[in-house]
């Protein structure tokens, strides 16, 4: 199970970077949620994979961490919220620039003229 | 009752002040929601120096809910945090009050935004936990990318998408390295990672170091050191004055991170962790200075000069603060003050000049006369030599400690050519879009663009803030090398956080 969830967290992780680095905003946009998944689920982790078991100590013999699901909620709450914003601002830079690359296509000198 | 509760005045000061100012006002809200800022800013002045003054016997701890540590989440306010608290309020009320004339209007809910800023900031000085910095450093990145598009217009677009991209990575990698440390560790209690990670042996022990090297990645993301810092020219350079005066803290809020972090987590008892990341800091520090330099000489836009300055103080003050000696950390936390306040006056500024200038606004070109073009020069002038480290101003007195605190041969082969060399560069640039902007202007009638008075005093608060710190500079020097040391020796920290807190009622 630990081998599996571990190269699912990586697989993700890879593809998001892969996505991160491209040059347009929507597959940036993308990526980036990839990426806070991959987070979510290496910090949901980070309690040690257990299966069947309550977030309560003593009840039953063994029992699985509840912080890092405190966390993982927060950071998903968080996330939705960036995410959000995130996808607002590239419509508005598509909208008004007419282009969705993230690098000026053409670096014009325009320093101070605001 | 009060004194007791005083570390979250902080926080509960400028969150009801932004919630208050979200109601809706009636005909013409924007008077009663500069009255509720100015109130919420003047108000947190006063709770910063009563922090201060109580700090100065301990570190003052708050269990949130009375969940003491290591099981709760509590806020911390020593000395080096109450320092940046004072800091930080000290720079938020002039710049809000620069921003009550006409700039506010600029974009909606300015007034909110700019207090939840700083409740971002105070929270991620005062917290004494790492996931809850994760948190207010959202909360203060949320309410930033906001600022930064306050105003509109196609050219911040860019600059923001950059910034906000940049950061949603970042906030990604904080919580992979936030994992690793609880991973390996199980808590993520500031003082309890100190304790836990200096008892770490073999693998675990790298693991930790990851994920500390890690979250200095995501703090050199936020101070803008070399690699990272890219966003930052474009970002501040484009934004309103008053937004790029307040983002002049948050760099710092990067610093500060950096400087809490790795002194007491991976300092220099940590261990088979300690002293992580030092060298990298060092090398990059002097990197980052070098960049700034050239940044400056190469900008023809002064606000891209500024920005680099900000460049150049974060690279002054990472490699200084590397050298980890109690001199070191002094001198940082001088040249921070100093540099938080002078380049929010110089933005500020240039803010003006800009809109006095109309057509050429900050480009470094021959221009027209300014309406009060005295008034602006006698300002740039005096914010100009305090910034490149002249005498009589404080940067001068800031960048002898910082020269002062090399001590071995290789420190000092190093750090004095690169900060001397620097401070020429900075002191080229400034003299010549000095000139050019104020000396070389066109003959005849000067612009009918006037600012209120009541915006050139705001900034003279700014200067008059860099004078005091300039003749107060024994008294404060002596009360910064008190937290320097508090700063150097970490036990007393982790002692007032996990040695039983008292429960309140």
């Amino acid at each position: 199970m630990e081998a599996l969830y571990a190269i699912t967290v990586g697989m993700l992780t890879a593809c998001s970077i892969y996505l991160i680095l491209r040059g347009r905003s929507f597959p940036i946009v993308i990526g980036i949620t990839m990426l806070s998944y991959a987070v979510n689920l290496f910090l949901f982790s980070t309690g040690r994979l257990v299966l069947n078991q309550l977030p309560i100590i003593g009840n039953q013999e063994s029992y699985t961490d509840p912080l890092p699901q405190a966390l993982v909620l927060t950071a998903i709450v968080i996330g939705f919220a960036m995410t959000a914003y995130s996808i607002i601002l590239a419509v508005r830079v598509r909208g008004e620039l007419g282009t969705d690359e993230v690098n000026d296509p053409s670096p014009v000198d325009d320093e101070g003229q605001r | 009752m009060l004194t007791k509760h005083l570390v979250i005045l902080p926080l509960l000061i400028p969150m009801l002040a932004a919630l208050l100012q979200l109601l809706p006002w009636g005909e013409n809200p924007q008077r009663y929601r500069r009255a509720i800022g100015m109130t919420s800013c003047s108000l947190l002045i006063v709770v910063a120096v009563a922090l201060i003054q109580q700090s100065s016997a301990g570190p003052l701890v708050y269990a949130l809910g009375s969940w003491e540590a290591p099981y709760g989440i509590v806020l911390v306010a020593d000395g080096l945090s109450s320092l940046m608290v004072l800091l930080t309020s000290i720079l938020a009320l002039p710049v809000l009050w620069y921003a009550c004339y006409g700039e506010d209007n600029l974009g909606s809910h300015f007034q909110a935004l700019f207090q939840f800023q700083l409740l971002g900031i105070l929270g991620a000085f005062l917290t004494g936990d790492l996931f809850n910095l994760f948190v207010f450093f959202e909360i203060l990145l949320i309410s930033s990318y906001a600022l930064l598009m306050h105003g509109g217009g196609k050219q911040k677009l860019r600059a923001c998408l950059h910034y906000v991209l940049l950061n949603l990575t970042g906030s990604a990698i904080f919580l992979i390295s936030l994992g690793v440390l609880y991973g390996i560790t199980g808590t993520l209690n500031m003082a309890d990672l100190a304790v836990k990670i200096s008892a770490l042996t073999g693998d675990d022990a790298s693991i930790a170091r990851a994920g500390g090297l890690l979250l200095l990645i995501v703090f050199a993301l936020k101070a803008a050191l070399l690699p990272l810092y890219f966003w930052l020219p474009q970002a501040y350079a484009m934004t309103t004055g008053t937004v790029a005066a307040l983002f002049a803290i948050m760099t710092k809020v990067g610093i500060y991170a950096i400087i809490r972090v790795f002194t007491l987590i991976f300092g220099d008892d940590s261990g088979a962790a300690a002293l992580l990341g030092y060298d990298w800091l060092w090398w990059l520090g002097l990197g980052t200075l070098a960049i700034g330099g050239i940044g400056v000489m190469g900008s023809r836009d002064l606000r891209l000069v500024i920005s680099y300055l900000v460049v150049i103080s974060v690279g002054t003050m990472l490699t200084t603060f590397s050298m980890n000696t109690e001199r070191s950390i002094t001198a940082v936390m001088y040249y921070m003050l100093h540099s938080t306040l002078i380049t929010a006056a110089l933005f500020l500024i240039v803010d003006v000049v800009a809109k006095q200038r109309g057509k050429t606004a900050s480009r470094i070109v021959k221009g027209r006369k300014m309406a009060q073009h005295a008034t602006l020069g006698i300002m740039f002038f005096v914010a100009a030599i305090a910034i490149i480290g002249m005498p009589p101003f404080s940067g001068f007195i800031g960048k002898l400690f910082i020269l002062e605190a090399a001590r071995t041969g290789a420190q000092v082969a190093l750090l004095w050519p690169l900060v001397l060399g620097s401070t020429f560069l900075v002191m080229v640039s400034l003299s010549r879009a000095g000139s050019r902007m104020f000396w070389h202007t066109f003959e005849g009638k000067p612009g009918d663009v006037t600012n209120p008075p009541s915006q050139l005093v705001a900034i003279g608060l700014l200067l008059a803030a860099i004078v005091a710190l300039t003749l107060f500079a024994n008294s404060i020097s002596g009360f910064i090398e008190g937290i320097a040391y508090d700063v150097m020796h970490p036990s007393t920290y982790i002692e007032a956080v996990l040695g039983g807190s008292q429960p309140y009622e």
